[in-house]
Order: C-alpha cells, then structure tokens, then sequence
C-alpha cells in the first residue's frame, strides 16, 4: 500500500506502525468517566468492513501520526490527513 | 454410507458408481432447537458434538457461501498444545486430546499427523521462557521436551546453525504437535454431523437477528426466517460484523493473514519448525510443497489478501533459519481474515441478549483449537454452562482484568 503523506508525498506502508482506528483520538474525560467508559474505549471496536478512519504512525519518515481513511474490503485509501495539523503547537 | 477399506477395494472394482454425496442439502425448517452461524470448522464441529455428545438432532448450521470455506481451509494445518497460561493451556490440551481421536470419531481420513512441532530457541533469556512453558505443559498433562544444540542438529541438520545474529541455542519440542488435513476437518465434522440429523445450509446468509424483549427467537436469512430456541455465532474473521445485527461492539479487530506453499519437493522437513527469533513457522505437506507463514499484516482488513512487505518478511524469516528452501519457488499464497482479540485469546459466552451464544476472537490459532472450541460450545449451547477448560473465555475478562495474554501485548490487537 501507498500512503500519500501530507507534506512527503507518496510513501510505503511499511515505512509506517499502524496504532488502530481513529476514534481512539477521542479519549474520556478523565474528570467524568466511569470504569465502563474506559472499558468501552480501551476494549470495544467497531471494527467496520468498508470505509475505516485509522492512525498510521511514520516512524520511518517524520514521526508525525496520519488520518487515514480506507477502505478495508478493497484496502483502497481515500483520503490522508495529518492527526495534528503541520505548524500547531503541543 | 460408513466408509472402510472394503468399500474402497468394492468401489473400485465397480467403477465407483456407488459413492453418494457425503451430506444432504436440506431446505431450512422453520424451527430447530439450535442455529449455528458458520459452516467452518468450529460451526460443523459444535454441531458433530451437539449431536453426538449432548443428544441434540434438532439443529442446523447455517452458511452464507460453501462450507469450509473460510479459515478452515486457509490456515497452515499446524496441531500444537503449547501454551503457558492456565485459561489457555488445559484447553488446547483438551483439543490435541480429541484431534487424537477424531479420525476414529467421525469415520473419515482427516490425515491426523503427529509428526511433532519444535519451537527455536535463540537467546539465554528464551530458553528459560520455553523451559518455563514447557514446564506449564507438562502440569497440564500435555508433553514437552528441551532439546538441546546436539539434538536438535542430529534432528534437524538442515538448519543455519552459522547464524551469528540468531544462533540456535535449542529448541521446545512437542513431539504429539503435528499437521492436519485442514478440508477434511470440516468435511469429516459435516458428514458426521449430517448422519446424526443435523441440517447444513449452505448459500443461506443472515441478515439479522430476531429479538423481543431480550430473547433471540431466531435469525432473518437470505432464505428466510428460521425460528431458534439457541443461536449460536461462530464467525470468526467477520464476528463484529454478525454481532453488530444484535447490537454489539466486540473487543476485536479483523486483521489478515498470509499464508504460502512453495513448490512441491522431496521430504525435507520432518516435522512443524518454527523460528523463535522472527515470526516463520513452517511444515511439509504430504504433497510436498512447504507450506509456512509468519505475521499478520497488521491493519485492520476484510480483503482477504495481503501486501508485499509481509510476503518479504516471512520469507525472510525462513532464509534466517533454513537456507535451503531459497531456491524452492513460491507456488500459492493466500490471505485469510483473523478475529484478532484485545489480549490475543478467544471468547466463547453468551452474550447480553437471552439464547445468543459467541464463539471467536481466535486470533490466528483457531484450527487448532477446532475440536475444543466446537465441544465447548456445543456445551454451553446444550447446557448454557461453560466448558470446564473454556471458563475463562468470558466477554467480561476485559472488564475484571482478567486478561489472558499470551504474550504480554496489552490491548493491541495486530502485536498478538
């Protein structure tokens, strides 16, 4: 697979570490949680036959951590995003 | 019709025109006691016990394509009980034990072969570890053996013992590990099955589950409504797409994985190999082609097929440890779609809705486990108790902490 880097252009799958799906970004509050909010975050997937957003890790190329969305029946890639846009603060 | 040698000389003599099909093709019944999703080889196999074990012939198994063609008929044929952790081990103990007599079971050649497995051992520090899990094998009433450098190159001489980033230090053998003949498993679970009244539906897709007030009443198909006082699922690779029909989000992530057979050769393996320092594990087949694997791909995927740099990767791994196979050509490879579970062990529970049962989340290491998941669910199907050696595959383990984690990954499912 072809992963087109935002700010590298064109680069080899291998080069990346795969870290699952997106929504993992999306982590409970910790203030508010409870233990099954947990639970469902750090264990539960939706797991989706067709279009799936997941985070590609470049730890070959620039360490920065991509967007994907691909189609996991077809493995075609549809779009790429930088999880954190280029120039913004930590 | 009860197969023997008589019958084959018989047949043979009379220009095999007595052969009749091996199981009927039944219409669905509106009702049965039992529904079983999945024609594969834990589907057939929970219905051969179900009928043959717990005295249940009201039930069907349903299946969206052809029987055993999904992970049945894609794995690497590898039979092996060497795990290290208690929820684990007693199990594949107990399906080595019915792979022993399953031939004998169910009147059919499944080219059950004990030809034994070793496992590599490359550093101080992994000998301890497979003393160690060879050790929990044996308390387990399984058999393990350390073989030392000297056996091992009286055993296997073929083997690169130059090696300098990976020497071989030893190896963990299981001399009752061995291959199967991976179709057969299902045919032979259909057959017999088929003979004790089970109907096998094939081209029967479910497209969803009936469900009032909590309780299954049965499954909505391609051909139909079934009605069921049980409905099993026994999916693996497409698990969180069926239980998503009943609402469910599964700790699980679809992955694929590569498999390959070279060309056929002479007998050069003598039994399963595989590589403790990367990931290849590799045997003969009776044909001759080696037929071997390694890692999954490690993304997310339905597509049953894989990318170059895994293809690489094993090969990779085979050429670390037997040089020899470099100029055997590449013939087939296939990719076959894997539950992978949250901490790389299986779940064999019922779930929140009344009379719906899982069976999955068997990562890459379901057809061994075939006979054993299949007694123990039809188990829990007949008497809605867990199979002594399959308490701890609960769906509830990953809320109470009660992980089991072969190998230390944690709750990321393309590591295990």
């Amino acid at each position: 697979m072809i992963i087109h880097h935002p700010l590298l252009g064109p680069r080899d799958s291998a080069e990346f570490v795969y870290l699952g799906a997106a929504a993992l970004m999306d982590r409970p509050d910790p203030e508010t949680a409870s233990a099954d909010d947990w639970h469902d975050y750090a264990y539960l997937r939706d797991n989706p036959a067709g279009p799936h957003r997941e985070l590609w890790f470049h730890e070959g190329g620039d360490r920065s951590i991509l967007i994907v969305t691909r189609d996991t029946t077809t493995h075609e890639i549809t779009d790429v995003a930088l999880a954190r846009p280029a120039g913004a603060q930590i | 019709m009860q197969y023997s040698g008589f019958k084959v000389i018989k047949e043979a003599l009379t220009g095999h025109k007595g052969w009749k099909p091996a199981w009927r093709d039944p219409d669905p019944k509106p009702h049965y006691d039992i529904v079983i999703i999945g024609g594969g080889g834990h589907g057939l196999a929970t219905a051969h016990y179900l009928a043959s074990v717990f005295d249940r012939h009201k039930v069907a198994v349903i299946e969206k394509g052809w029987i055993g063609g999904g992970n049945v008929g894609r794995n690497t044929t590898i039979i092996r009980s060497n795990y290290l952790l208690d929820g684990n081990e007693p199990f594949y103990e107990f399906s080595l034990k019915l792979w022993e007599g399953l031939e004998q079971d169910l009147n059919y050649n499944a080219m059950v072969s004990q030809r034994g497995i070793m496992n590599l051992i490359h550093s101080d520090a992994q000998r301890d570890a497979f003393i160690r899990r060879g050790n929990a094998m044996i308390l387990n009433g399984a058999d393990a053996e350390y073989l030392d450098l000297a056996q091992i190159k009286k055993e296997y001489p073929f083997l690169n013992f130059d090696d300098a980033r990976f020497p071989i230090k030893g190896g963990l053998a299981q001399r009752r590990g061995g291959t199967v003949r991976h179709d057969a498993v299902a045919w032979g679970y259909a057959r017999a099955a088929d003979r004790r009244g089970v109907d096998i539906i094939q081209n029967c897709e479910v497209t969803g589950f009936r469900i009032e007030n909590g309780n299954c009443l049965g499954v909505e198909t391609s051909r139909g409504f079934i009605g069921a006082g049980r409905v099993g699922c026994a999916v693996a690779g497409n698990s969180s797409r069926l239980m998503a029909k009943a609402g469910m989000r599964l700790p699980i992530e679809s992955h694929v994985l590569q498999a390959f057979v070279s060309e056929g050769l002479k007998p050069v393996l003598p039994g399963v190999i595989t590589f403790g320092a990367g990931h290849f594990y590799v045997s003969q087949s009776d044909k001759g082609g080696l037929v071997f694997g390694g890692d999954i791909d490690g993304y997310n995927s339905y597509a049953q097929r894989g990318n170059l740099p895994v293809v690489e990767d094993v090969c990779e791994g085979g050429m670390a440890i037997m040089p020899m196979i470099g100029r055997a050509r590449l013939l087939r490879m296939w990719g076959g779609i894997m539950d992978m579970s949250m901490d790389g062990s299986p779940i064999i529970d019922r779930t929140h809705v009344d009379g719906l049962y899982f069976n999955g989340g068997w990562c890459y290491g379901g057809f061994k486990a075939t006979p054993a998941s299949g007694y123990a669910f039809a188990h829990l199907l007949a008497r809605d108790e867990p199979h002594a050696t399959a308490t701890a595959y609960r769906f509830d383990r990953f809320r109470t902490g009660h992980m089991i984690d072969e190998k230390g990954m944690g709750n990321q499912p393309n590591l295990h």
